[in-house]
């Protein structure tokens, strides 16, 4: 709950911003992050491979002279791996001090969700939705809202990157 | 809110860097004039500087700073107005040293965020009775003074009155006073205060306070002009100014009231010429002074850094326009030729970038002398500094790694190397011992050397020691000096048996080495004894770019940095020798070194797994070497270094990545990581 109660807060500030949501399709499901993390959304690039990085942690590209890590969102949430096509886009996402590209299988719209219309995630006894802050519901369609920190600062992540 | 905040932020830097190269400025001058024994000629400028300080140090309400720059400046004023006869120089020196350090101490906490309350009143208290003592000495000489210039009013009319009122509780009226009137000099001649003086005169303080300062003067600037000029002063609240009207305004007898630049007063007959004496050194200023100002600018680090990425792009998108794959084949002539014209110009532009980014170690270099000197007085040994090659210049963000080993070692120099006079003497060596500090160009490193006339290393006690620490690993008789000498580079090795407050905790040496190796230097030592001891830092020029050698490991491109690598040859496979545990390595010219397969270590997919089929390129770092083996080698070129991201934190074995030609990133080697792992 205290987490909800902070993304309000924060919506505050953002008020153009308030309540818009860019989703995305991982596999079967609809996915949306907050639109005021988004900086930009580009096709996939040749990716520079890193040596001693997690297997969903893809590499670097250049982003017109800017280096960033990119992340594969499918191999994130522990998917099955799929070949990149021409609709495999990276999306740029700035959160915090720290700029990444987020691979997904595909980008679909921008859309404003009411706070009325989102609730918090069910209580499921597994590990599984700990990325998802909350879940929308847009017509008869529901679109999981994406915890951007925790998909980032992960304890796997600090402690692969301290080998 | 946001913007007064940032405000605040970047008034907050300016004065922290203003202050600190005041500051520097100050050690300088005063150090200069311990070496001649003489303060006069430095006694204008440490008035200055420590007006700014106050000034500045008040506006950011620092109020122990601002105080203690105001009794330092009280000190000046009394060396400047009265000039007592005897002085004791080093005293004086003594004096604002100790509020210079006061000052950097609270600065550094004001840095840091912390509360900026140093107690200053020993010191000031200090300060104030040698002021007194000074005028105690020097009454009469001063009253006199003031009754020969106050007993010559001008007979001519001066062109202007101005009363200027200060903001109540702006405190030091009569230092105020003082400063807008020598301000003030450069735009009027002929000036006279009412009170005629303030300087330390409860009455005429007193009469400012109540009444305003009140100025005649003869000026050419027009009402606007001057009333522009007096209020742009600190703490002035109001002006008013008033239009006299004068009949003898050409009189060129007239002469200030206060004599502004401390001159002693001239007998009447020689009246005549102070009018262009007064304005000599006026002219003086603005052609020197202020010639050197405009032809300066201080910018800030992050846009520089920002400017060195965009050129940095600029010369890989113009790689890509000019190389585009879509142009081969046609007869472009012309489009070539204006190719290689962009091509010329903006690697003009890099360079430049990169001299901006340039900067001398002198600045980094007097700040020894400052350290020589508290050492020198500590250790009761006297010690000579001797700078050679100060206008060597090096990377801006290299010179910030450097202040520290520096000291480090010239501390270490002065504490273990130099001998006590007597020792010194009985060896027949002048009883001053020399500390020789020289940066001199080496190709595209800079070698600093740290000279002492001292002892030198003693080899026997080095071996000993690391006998005990169980540092041997080869026999005594096979390490070279140099590798004797390494020894002491490493963490807890310290030979001094007696710690003393500068050195021998074994702390500083592996500190040395450790700032030394980040920018990608090396310490080097050489030693004679009862000769001397030279401690050389090989530092590279800068490390935002470097000569690269691109090499190709299955998909992936590294970069090696040119400097690190000795020579790169093909291998025949019966070369190789693997020992049981399965390391490879390879004997070259008598010498063994270890091989490290890139594709293994980074595991990286490649057809190339043959050693026969790729390339093994050896690389050096402290002396130590390592073969590298990898598919091919691609070409050589410049690269601009960039960090990983900093999501990814650090990857073992990589320093950084770069941009190649055609927008692809290859990743930089981090060499001596790579040594260290596979040595270590």
């Amino acid at each position: 709950m205290a987490e909800i109660l902070d993304k309000d807060i924060e919506m505050e500030e953002e008020d153009t911003q308030k309540g818009k949501y860019l989703t995305f399709v991982v596999g079967n499901e609809v996915y949306g992050i907050e639109i005021r993390y988004v900086t930009e959304i580009i096709g996939i690039q040749a990716i520079t491979e890193v040596p001693e990085l997690p297997v969903y942690i893809k590499g670097i590209i250049n982003l017109r002279g800017k280096i960033i890590p990119v992340m594969d969102v499918r191999l994130r949430f522990n998917k099955e791996p799929k070949e990149y096509n021409d609709r495999t886009c990276v999306v740029v996402v700035d959160i915090g001090e720290i700029s990444i590209g987020l691979i997904v299988d595909s980008v679909s719209e921008v859309l404003t969700i009411p706070d009325e219309d989102i609730v918090p995630p069910p209580q499921v006894n597994k590990v599984q939705n700990r990325y998802i802050k909350a879940i929308g519901k847009v017509g008869n369609e529901v679109t999981l809202l994406l915890d951007c920190e925790k998909l980032l600062n992960d304890d796997e992540v600090a402690a692969l990157s301290e080998i | 809110m946001m913007i007064d905040d940032s405000q605040r932020d970047s008034m907050f830097e300016l004065f922290i860097f203003e202050t600190r190269q005041l500051l520097e400025e100050l050690e300088q001058e005063l150090l200069q004039c311990e070496k001649t024994n003489q303060i006069e000629g430095s006694i204008d400028a440490v008035f200055r500087i420590m007006h700014t300080i106050k000034g500045s140090a008040a506006l950011m309400q620092y109020r122990n700073i601002s105080e203690l720059a105001h009794a330092v400046e009280d000190l000046f004023f009394i060396l400047r107005e009265d000039k007592p006869q005897q002085l004791d120089t080093p005293q004086i020196i003594d004096l604002v040293l100790g509020a210079v350090d006061f000052i950097k101490d609270q600065i550094a906490c004001a840095e840091s965020k912390q509360a900026v309350d140093g107690d200053a009143s020993s010191l000031i208290a200090t300060l104030h009775q040698y002021v007194a003592q000074l005028k105690a000495g020097d009454e009469p000489v001063k009253e006199q003074n003031v009754m020969k210039e106050t007993d010559n009013p001008g007979p001519e009319a001066p062109g202007y009155e101005a009363v200027i009122h200060f903001e109540p509780g702006c405190g030091f009226e009569d230092v105020q006073s003082f400063a807008l009137i020598n301000d003030f000099k450069q735009y009027a001649t002929a000036i006279r205060t009412v009170p005629e003086s303030f300087i330390d005169d409860e009455d005429g303080i007193h009469l400012i306070k109540s009444q305003g300062l009140k100025l005649t003067f003869q000026s050419d600037l027009d009402m606007e002009q001057l009333k522009t000029v007096l209020e742009k002063n600190a703490f002035v609240k109001e002006v008013v100014l008033t239009c006299i009207e004068d009949e003898g305004k050409q009189t060129v007898k007239s002469k200030p009231i206060i004599d502004l630049d401390g001159e002693i007063p001239q007998p009447v007959a020689e009246k005549e010429t102070k009018e262009t004496r007064v304005s000599e050194p006026k002219t003086k200023q603005s052609n020197g002074e202020a010639g050197v100002k405009q032809s300066l600018i201080s910018v800030n680090v992050n846009k520089l850094d920002l400017l060195l990425d965009l050129v940095g792009e600029l010369v890989i998108s113009e790689a890509m326009v000019t190389r585009h794959p879509e142009l081969d084949g046609l007869p472009l002539d012309n489009f070539y030729k204006a190719a290689r014209q962009l091509r010329k110009i903006t690697h003009e532009l890099q360079d430049l970038v990169m001299s901006i980014r340039m900067v001398p170690l002198a600045a980094t270099f007097q700040k020894m002398h400052r350290i020589v000197r508290d050492m020198s007085r500590k250790l009761g040994k006297e010690v000579r500094l001797n700078v050679v090659g100060e206008e060597t210049e090096v990377d801006k963000n290299i010179i910030e790694h450097i202040s520290d080993p520096l000291m480090h070692l010239i501390r270490n120099a002065m504490d273990h190397g130099i001998e006590t006079a007597e020792e010194r003497r009985s060896k027949n060596k002048p009883e001053y011992g020399t500390v020789t500090l020289e940066a001199k160009n080496a190709g595209s490193d800079v070698l600093i050397e740290i000279r002492d006339d001292g002892r030198g290393l003693n080899r026997e006690r080095i071996l000993e020691k690391a006998k005990r620490l169980g540092l041997l690993t080869k026999d005594e008789s096979e390490l070279s000096d140099r590798d004797v000498f390494g020894f002491i580079l490493l963490p807890g090795f310290s030979t001094k048996e007696e710690v003393t407050e500068f050195s021998g905790r074994g702390v500083g040496m592996d500190v040395v080495v450790k700032e030394i190796n980040e920018i990608g230097g090396a310490v080097l030592i050489d030693s004679t004894p009862d000769v001397g001891t030279v401690f050389t830092l090989k530092i590279p020029l800068t490390l935002a770019i470097i000569d690269g050698i691109t090499v190709r490991v299955g998909k992936s491109q590294y970069s090696i940095p040119t400097t690190s690598i000795r020579e790169s040859f093909q291998m025949k496979a019966e070369d190789l020798i693997t020992d049981p545990d399965g390391n490879e390595m390879i004997m070259i010219r008598g010498e063994c070194y270890p091989v490290l397969r890139l594709h293994q270590l980074f595991n990286v997919h490649t057809e190339v797994t043959r050693i026969d089929q790729g390339v093994v390129t050896m690389v050096e770092s402290n002396g130590k070497g390592l073969c590298l083996f990898v598919d091919e080698l691609l070409g050589e070129q410049q690269v601009v270094v960039k960090a990983l991201p900093k999501y990814i934190k650090k990857v073992k074995g990589i320093a950084g990545c770069t941009l190649l030609g055609d927008g692809s990133i290859s990743l930089i080697l981090d060499i001596p990581g790579l040594i260290q792992m596979m040595t270590a």
